[in-house]
């Protein structure tokens, strides 16, 4: 590179006038087999990205992203989670001596012993030695930190009831109901409303009768010879106003 | 036509170096899959990068749509995973995004780990490696609630409560997250929101860049 004294610029500026040559190193004497990043290695790595992409892509058509029901602070019984990447802190803070007066150390002490000795593996692992074989303690302690992880993210997991939980955040659809019709009256009288609650949005024994997609006389067969766990003959007024209530569970669209 | 482009701006700006910097530096045979295939543990944190790149850009087009308000948060989210053309995908990008990134990390974290790739010189880079890891789990923890859903609410009560527990400073921490000594409300999600989109995106940024250089100037470690 030059310096000092003959130095040309590009006009008043402090670029060099003199222009390098825009070509890549020669690594044909590096060792082993050693390749140019540019842009030999990085259209292989282009390759794996895709690949990933594909799976990553195939994951997310597969499986939507979840979303519940909105956030409602008053309801004290719902079960919470934090995301699965937290489940083993949380499982942590479940056990006796970790929670309650010992909660700074489930969640304070122990966490932060791990991720301290994590931050400052170099400065304690000190010894010029790399292969795990040769470093005992460094592999051993990583080796029973991931089993712990493991084990706790799988306790956390082993003790939800997943459907019970799905229900309690599922989005409930509700329908504008008028309580005055013919329709809601024969509902309430027949006792349907036992089972489908009176929102019509059912409940831990029968689903939303709310934008079934039926029509009234598929409704009105359910209604009299049953379907899944509703058993035959729920339905005991006459056909006059079967017709009815089958035309005004029909007509329940979500809002 | 390129050439005469890229040569006009060269000699006003010189940017052959700098073009050269970025794109010039060797891959040695060790790290290379296709000589050696076990070399395919070397590509964690290339791909850590690349779902990170998926996640700001699937997240600016995500915040086109997002109104961060405990009345709309929600609504805007149903809207655009059920109306908004595409909406579905470039939200479940974001979303299975957030636990790919976590996994890529996690098993770079190893393969450096169990390398011994962290030792003298390269100390620095491992601390600045874990920050980024420390960073990450913040941007989950943060982005959680956004959705202002049943489980986005419960989790950072749980979550708040575990910061709360810190000694000396657990009130304060509490303070400092949710906006409010007691509820976790309207206050709350905004502060996530801004943590999640600007305060810890920047955090990562410098410390990538930071990780980054630190890898060039080094170069990668040596086979065992």
């Amino acid at each position: 590179m030059h310096r000092g004294k003959g130095m040309k610029f590009v006009g008043d500026s402090r670029i060099p006038a003199e222009r390098k040559p825009n070509i890549p190193k020669d690594y044909s004497e590096y060792p082993g087999k050693t390749e140019a990043f540019w842009p030999n290695f990085l259209l292989k790595e282009w390759m794996v990205g895709s690949v990933f992409l594909v799976g990553y892509l195939c994951l997310t058509i597969a499986h939507p992203s979840p979303l519940e029901r909105v956030a409602d602070p008053t309801d004290t019984g719902y079960l919470p989670l934090p995301d699965w990447y937290f489940l083993f802190l949380y499982q942590l803070l479940k056990y006796t001596y970790a929670s309650g007066p010992y909660n700074v150390i489930g969640g304070f002490i122990i966490p932060g012993l791990a991720f301290g000795g994590l931050m400052l593996a170099p400065f304690i692992d000190r010894g010029p030695k790399r292969r795990p074989t040769q470093r005992p303690f460094a592999t051993g302690f990583m080796l029973l930190s991931f089993a712990s992880v493991v084990y706790l993210t799988w306790e956390s997991v082993d003790a939800v009831d997943w459907e019970a939980k799905e229900a309690m955040g599922a989005i409930v659809e509700e329908a504008e109901i008028d309580t005055n019709s013919d329709g809601f009256k024969i509902y309430q009288e027949n006792g349907c409303i036992n089972c489908h609650g009176d929102t019509l949005s059912g409940g831990a024994a029968a689903p939303s009768l709310i934008g079934t997609g039926l029509t009234p006389e598929e409704i009105a067969n359910i209604a009299k010879n049953g379907q899944g766990g509703m058993p035959a003959g729920m339905y005991k007024g006459n056909d006059e106003d079967l017709v009815k209530l089958s035309e005004f569970i029909s007509t329940l669209e979500a809002k | 036509m390129l050439n005469k482009i890229y040569d006009w701006v060269d000699e006003r700006l010189d940017i052959t170096p700098m073009w050269r910097d970025i794109a010039d530096h060797e891959v040695p045979e060790h790290v290379n899959p296709a000589h050696h295939f076990s070399a395919f543990v070397y590509c964690f944190g290339g791909l850590t990068f690349f779902v990170t790149v998926i996640q700001i850009l699937s997240g600016m087009f995500l915040t086109m749509y997002y109104v961060p308000d405990i009345k709309n948060a929600w609504e805007s989210v149903y809207y655009l995973q059920n109306e908004v053309a595409f909406g579905v995908i470039v939200r479940g990008m974001h979303h299975w995004g957030a636990s790919l990134v976590i996994v890529m990390m996690f098993l770079h974290t190893l393969r450096v780990f169990f390398q011994g790739a962290y030792k003298k010189p390269r100390e620095l880079n491992w601390v600045v490696g874990v920050l980024i890891f420390f960073v990450m789990l913040g941007l989950g923890f943060t982005g959680y609630l956004l959705p202002w859903d049943m489980k986005a609410l419960f989790a950072t009560k749980v979550g708040i409560e575990i910061a709360a527990s810190t000694p000396l400073i657990g009130h304060e921490l509490k303070v400092l997250l949710a906006g409010h000594p007691d509820i976790i409300g309207a206050q709350t999600l905004t502060r996530f929101f801004a943590i999640h989109v600007f305060f810890l995106p920047a955090a990562l940024l410098a410390l990538m860049a930071g990780h980054f250089i630190m890898i060039r100037k080094q170069g990668i470690s040596g086979p065992l």
